[in-house]
């Protein structure tokens, strides 16, 4: 069992409960900002109900000093101000940990608690019934407290109403609000924290409103000095200490990553119809859609919200027809509703970008859980055969440059690419390296802006938008451009792009169109492709597979696993598609234990390896109860692979 | 040189039946990008799927045959993104305002400056002639195995109330007042639609140019054939909103006038209303050098393919010692 082997000083696991709409948001960001400010790195992962207001969110942070890209299973620190929350995670935290909870609370039942579904009350009433506990928020405190937690019970009314007088605001129900960031503030000082860090990171996330700010300073200040009057701190086991943060790092929201990369490629046209968790890049687009540029001229995107997703991709389409980078994003729904149009850009040869930020399927799923079951359906999307590039994020980071190459791929190959992303990508928030705007490069293919007068044309006397040469990909003007009409059609087409039945026409059209995708294959570089981390170790052999943002928590517990010397090679799979056969067959050539590691029932990357590559996985480790997967967890599944003591396909189940 | 009519056609065969009056609709697109003398690559046809679908090949300019039901999206899109280039969508009822009514009514609520031309034969010409959403409640066209079980759908009053500032019919016979239509559509600043009354002479043996010709319509006095069309100008009729105080009491004379049918059946301009801001307008409002600089016209790479646009600022947001 992994108990955090990697246990470095300034290392645990923070985090904070309550209803959604309750400030449980702004607390876990002013505490990321605050170990950020203080030089550390972190790793948090919102969860939260299809709902606005009232039913359970959580937000989990994890601190290091080294980089980490994922969460763990337990609990260091856990912060409560309402009795839901000490319901559903107490029981996870560790022995030294620290649960922070409203003493007012203490006799609360569980049947009083409604946001509590059923299921998930049957389970927590067994744990205390068989622990011989209350079943109260005592009780489970209790519980907590035998596994080694420490209690710090705090009454939050009490507090507020003596700080109330201190700065004279007689309306209580103003300070209430504040209560997030008392908890939070309480947190802080039993981890001897520095107050000061603390305040200016409450400053930036309340910047918009400084008097606000000032309001939560007290706030927290004021909490932070009860919390180490009151208790005796001096035992307590995890205290995170700060130093200067160096200036090449930078605290990134996951929802922003993608769309940042939009802007530095030159996308400038978006168009999204919302959906959780993709809405969040069209709206940080229109929020930042006049850019800078090194011309000192001011670009600018237009954004547009349309009236469903087929629309919002049928207009891209129109955008990307005159010569501007154009990109859509969704989730599952949406994109189902793309279908069609996807196939009407692949038969145009028309270069756009589909950002799939994925989540948990199928219909509307569990809407705000993660998943990676889209994967096959982004390959097969749409009916007839045409060619798209599937190109798939391992995280926030590496979305911000894919980004950029998927719009190089989408106008160098002239074709669809769909970017895939996640709801753990969109709702994580990580320390990154700068991101480094010099590494990346434009490639538009074959666009001409101008055409010459006496351009080579067609029988009819036409430009030839589709014309057979010895590339299969032809040049491609933008609408308007003079000397070259032509014509654009969802039929089959001849070279001007007027309709044809004829049967060798349609022959040459299907080998030029779908041929790109041997020349993409050909030309994408390998690190486009796959990256392969650490190197087999000839006596295990055992290689790791798998595609997108379990990328961090698999890099975590091969690390992990190292420390216990065993060493772990682990693939990841970026072009899903045209699918880079070759690359993986190198890579895993002397594999004897392939595990095929994803965010779904049906390993769909592991049945893309069996097709193209005819090998089976030896083993399948899947989850698809809308949790993402953890370190832990990985490791705990590759340890019992390793043992021999495994079954072949491994279900993870853990989340709450 | 002066563009001529010949510039604006194709060698494309054309497959329509004989007698369709798709034809005369053809013609006076064409005659009216000749009358305006648009260059032929600064216009684009986008069209939809159907028989109607097929007129983009037909004319010389740029040409979008979409998708069904779609032609306004990907329509909107191109001028959003280039807002020099002269937008004509056309397309059938059944993709107008069956698989595409939703697409309709929003892109009435944005109000791009560009052209709406439906086709409106009352069947779904290219599948054989089923019912379309403007064909009659209780009609049997040879088509059809029974009456039409569905009310029809008021085009005109449906692009009233979403939001269309220009909004006239033609009659794909006359083809003159067409042609000058079309043209004062292309020249509305804001979304012009035009309900173009159709004959399909294979499926629809009921709206057929006979009738509106009015073959069956004999004056009792004069004993006289009387045409079922009406030109509004011709009554007086006055569509422009010229201020807005003007509003209500227009659009209640344009839903009463979208009422007329059977005997009297207006043609022309209904309603025409230049206060409500384009949609390029509402964009400039936010992106002040959206005129000059709409994203068609903004280079993203510089010389040695390095993007230009720099987003430093917003990164060191993101630093810590922000
Ligand atoms: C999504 C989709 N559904 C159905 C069709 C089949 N289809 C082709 S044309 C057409 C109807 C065309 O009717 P209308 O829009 O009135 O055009 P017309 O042929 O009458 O000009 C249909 C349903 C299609 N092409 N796409
Ligand atoms: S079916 Fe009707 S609409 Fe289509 S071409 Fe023939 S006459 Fe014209
Ligand atoms: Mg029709």
């Amino acid at each position: 069992m992994l108990v955090g082997a990697k246990n470095f000083a300034n290392s645990l696991t923070w985090m904070i409960g309550g209803a959604q709409g309750s400030g449980v948001d702004s607390a876990a960001n002013i505490f990321s900002r605050a170990c950020f400010q203080g030089g550390l790195h972190i790793f948090g992962n919102r969860e939260y109900y299809s709902n606005i207001k009232g039913e359970h969110s959580y937000f989990a942070v994890r601190v290091s000093e080294d980089p980490i890209r994922s969460h763990l299973d337990d609990i260091n620190i856990l912060v409560s101000f309402d009795a839901e929350t000490i319901f559903r995670h107490a029981d996870k935290v560790t022995s030294g940990g620290a649960i922070i909870y409203d003493s007012d609370l203490s006799s609360t039942t569980l049947q009083e608690v409604p946001t509590i579904d059923e299921p998930a009350a049957k389970r927590i009433r067994e744990l205390l019934e068989k622990s011989e506990n209350p079943i109260t928020v005592n009780g489970m405190v209790n519980f907590a407290k035998n596994n080694g937690a420490v209690l710090y019970d705090i009454p939050y009314f009490g507090i507020l109403k003596q700080f109330s007088v201190e700065i004279n605001e007689p309306a209580l129900s103003k300070l209430t609000r504040m209560i997030n960031v008392m908890a939070l503030s309480a947190s802080m000082a039993i981890l001897g924290f520095d107050k000061e860090i603390l305040a200016k990171a409450i400053k930036v996330i309340f910047k918009a409103k400084p008097k606000i700010a000032d309001g939560n300073v007290l706030a927290a200040n004021y909490a932070y000095e009860y919390v180490k009057s009151r208790f005796d701190l001096s035992q307590s086991q995890f205290k995170l200490s700060c130093k200067p943060q160096s200036a090449d790092i930078i605290l990134v929201q996951g929802n922003q990553s993608s769309a940042m990369g939009k802007l530095v490629a030159g996308c400038r046209f978006q168009t999204y119809y919302p959906i959780t968790p993709a809405s969040d890049d069209s709206e940080f687009l229109e929020s930042n859609q006049i850019v800078e540029q090194t011309d000192g001229k001011k670009g600018s995107m237009v954004v547009v919200q349309t009236e469903d997703e087929i629309a919002a991709i049928t207009m891209a389409i129109g955008g990307a027809l005159t010569g501007v980078r154009s990109g859509t994003a969704t989730s599952g729904p949406g994109f189902s509703l793309m279908a069609e149009a996807l196939g009407w850009a692949g038969m145009n040869e028309v270069p756009l970008v589909v950002s799939l930020y994925q989540r948990a399927g199928p219909s509307t799923g569990l809407p705000t859980r993660h998943e990676q079951a889209d994967l096959r359906f982004a390959i097969h999307a749409g009916h007839g055969e045409f060619p798209r590039i599937v190109f798939a994020s391992g995280d926030i980071e590496e979305s911000f440059y894919d980004s950029v190459k998927a719009f190089n791929f989408a106008e160098r190959y002239q074709m669809p690419v769909i970017h895939m992303l996640d709801k753990l990508i969109a709702n994580s928030v990580m320390t990154c390296k700068y991101f480094d705007q010099s590494r990346v490069a434009i490639d538009r293919g074959k666009l001409l802006q101008i055409l010459p007068p006496s351009v080579e044309v067609g029988a009819a006397g036409h430009y030839l938008r589709f014309k057979f040469e010895e590339s299969p990909v032809s040049s491609r003007i933008p609408l308007g451009t003079e000397n070259g009409i032509f014509w654009n059609s969802g039929d089959e087409h001849t070279e001007e792009g007027h309709i044809t039945e004829d049967p060798f026409i349609r022959n040459k059209m299907m080998d030029k169109r779908l041929s790109k995708l041997d020349l993409a294959l050909e030309e994408i570089s390998d690190e486009d492709k796959a990256v392969s981390y650490g190197q087999l170790d000839p006596s295990l052999a055992l290689t790791v597979i798998g595609w997108g943002s379990t990328k961090g928590a698999i890099l975590d517990a091969l690390d992990e696993l190292a420390l216990e010397g065993k060493r772990v090679h682990f693939v990841q799979v970026r072009l899903m598609n045209p699918f880079p056969t070759a690359l993986l067959e190198r890579m895993l050539f002397n594999t004897k234990i392939l595990v095929d590691i994803e965010m779904n029932y049906s390993s769909q990357l592991g049945s893309l390896v069996n097709q193209y590559l005819h090998r089976d996985s030896e083993y399948r480790i899947v989850k698809y109860n809308g949790r993402p997967m953890s370190t832990s967890e990985i490791y705990n599944a590759l340890m019992s692979i390793i043992n021999g003591n495994a079954p072949r396909r491994i279900v993870l189940e853990h989340g709450t | 040189m002066a563009l001529k009519l010949a510039d604006y056609k194709t060698n494309v065969h054309n497959d329509w039946c004989p007698g369709c009056g798709d034809f005369g609709i053809l013609s006076a697109i064409q005659m009216s990008l000749a009358d305006l003398q648009i260059p032929m690559h600064k216009a684009t046809i986008f069209s939809d799927i159907g028989c109607s679908g097929k007129t983009a090949h037909f004319i010389h300019s740029y040409g979008i045959h979409t998708l069904h039901g779609r032609v306004l999206a990907f329509a909107q899109g191109a001028k959003l993104c280039n807002p020099e280039l002269n937008v004509l969508a056309v397309g059938g009822d059944g993709g107008g305002l069956g698989i595409g009514a939703g697409h309709f009514v929003s892109a009435g609520r944005r109000n791009v400056d560009m052209v709406y031309i439906m086709f409106n034969n009352a069947v779904y010409g290219l599948t054989k002639g089923q019912a379309a959403p403007t064909l009659k409640l209780g009609m049997k066209t040879k088509s059809l195995p029974q009456p039409n079980v569905n009310n029809s759908v008021n085009p005109i009053a449906l692009a009233l109330v979403s939001g269309f500032t220009f909004i006239g019919r033609g009659y794909s016979y006359d083809v003159k007042h067409l042609k000058d239509l079309i043209a004062k559509a292309v020249q509305h600043k804001g979304l012009a639609f035009l309900d173009v009354l159709q004959p399909c002479p294979t499926y629809n043996d009921i709206n057929t140019k006979e009738w509106f010709q009015g073959v069956d319509n004999m004056n009792a006095e004069t004993g006289k054939q009387m045409p079922r069309t009406y030109k509004l100008e011709e009554t007086g009729y006055d569509g422009v909103v010229h201020d807005e105080e003007e509003l209500n009491g227009k659009m209640g004379q344009v839903i009463e006038r979208s009422n007329e049918w059977g005997s009297k059946i207006p043609l022309g301009v209904f309603y025409k209303n230049e206060h409500i801001p384009t949609y390029q307008e509402r964009i400039t409002s936010k992106i002040h050098n959206y005129a000059e600089w709409p994203p068609s016209r903004q280079s993203i790479a510089d010389e040695n393919n390095g993007p230009i646009t720099t987003i430093q600022k917003l990164l060191d947001t993101l630093r810590a010692d922000n």
